[in-house]
């Protein structure tokens, strides 16, 4: 199939499922970090166990090609990095993703979260040679590794086992999670 | 909304789908992208074609090989379509559950709880938060959906470093700010 095509087909269908989830609304978002309602954390660990158990099982009986697999490096960077996108994830309620999606859905505050995001993007471009200066991008910098090597991607493993078999054991870890994670972890019940 | 069991299954089937058919999903990159489309509006010099390839005056846009550069010459590629179809996606969406309801439409209830009824608050609070999340996610390298569920999927060290982070901060900073519950 054309890969435009596709583009359209999976990019259509993640905005619709984001907005069904109830990720495309900031309400659920700061809810579910400010651990009152832990309804969106289980959709997400439960949407990763499952996305995780079938591709290392398919690329097992040799359905999935595991050249497909992406994974970024890992450095004092991304630490950071996840530690600032948090502080704008709990200000705005919004992330990327479901900022994009949600101004979608007539959220005007999300308007303002994609311009916001616009110039955040801009405003790393411009900084980017002070940003390589500080070694921050160096400092720890483990590459881009997964648990254990699958056979047939590029990648490197940090533990001596099949990465397939450690895979579909962390998928099914993480759909448990989603199963057992209380509905409020703070606040009064309801 | 879809109950966490059925949205958990949809959610897994498609960034499955993704990864067996493309490539596993992101989302942070294409601001850049979008931000070089009209960069090079405004001024054509910021991107350059040479036999070598693309390249760029800016710095970031000419790393790995110009892969930004050569995407924001051609926005008619996978990654910068499947963003802006996920807009038409969540529109439709939206569309077919009767749009937000209009006194959610400038902020959600748990904001005017603590900070107020201000609209020109809550959008100046979107866009700072908007430019703080984007800035870290070019820092880390990707954003909640490429780091963190993409990067979670394929059991990448990198994604669970940066799940860590991002909810360290985010949980303690939503604790702070929303005290009041709505």
């Amino acid at each position: 199939m054309d890969t435009l095509l596709i583009a359209l087909i999976l990019g259509g269908l993640f905005g619709f499922v984001l907005d069904r989830i109830g990720a495309t609304n900031p309400q659920k978002i700061i809810q579910m970090l400010n651990l009152t309602d832990m309804h969106l954390a289980k959709t997400i660990l439960l949407g990763i166990g499952i996305s995780s158990t079938l591709m290392f099982a398919g690329q097992m009986i040799g359905v999935v090609d595991p050249g497909h697999m992406s994974v970024k490096a890992a450095h004092l960077g991304v630490l950071l990095g996840g530690i600032i996108l948090g502080i704008g994830w709990a200000l705005s309620g919004f992330c990327p993703g479901t900022g994009v999606a949600a101004a979608g859905t007539g959220r005007i505050d999300a308007l303002f979260f994609v311009a916001g995001g616009l110039a955040g993007a801009f405003a790393y471009m411009l900084s980017y040679d002070w940003i390589k200066s500080t070694g921050v991008l160096q400092v720890f910098h483990i590459g881009k590794v997964t648990l254990g090597s699958v056979t047939g991607s590029k990648y490197q493993g940090v533990i001596p086992l099949p990465g397939e078999i450690l895979g579909i054991g962390v998928g099914i870890l993480l759909i448990v999670l989603a199963c057992v994670l209380p509905h409020r972890l703070a606040g009064k019940p309801h | 909304m879809w109950d966490w069991k059925i949205g958990g299954v949809v959610l897994g089937l498609l960034f499955f789908l993704a990864v067996a058919l493309m490539k596993p999903i992101g989302v942070s990159t294409q601001f850049v992208i979008l931000d070089g489309i009209i960069w090079d509006m405004i001024d054509d010099s910021v991107v350059t074609v040479t036999p070598a390839g693309y390249s760029s005056s800016n710095s970031y846009l000419a790393k790995s090989g110009g892969k930004y550069a050569k995407n924001i010459a051609n926005p008619l590629n996978y990654s910068f379509l499947f963003v802006l179809a996920s807009v038409g996606g969540a529109a439709l969406s939206a569309f077919l559950r009767g749009w937000v309801p209009r006194e959610e439409r400038k902020m959600p209830p748990i904001w005017q709880a603590n900070f107020g009824a201000s609209p020109i608050k809550r959008y100046m609070a979107a866009f700072a938060g908007g430019f703080i999340v984007l800035y870290g996610a070019r820092l880390a390298g990707g954003c909640t959906s490429g780091h963190m569920m993409s990067g979670m999927m394929q059991t990448s060290l990198s994604g669970y470093i940066f799940a860590a982070g991002a909810f360290a901060s985010a949980v303690i900073l939503a604790r702070i700010l929303y005290r009041k519950e709505a």
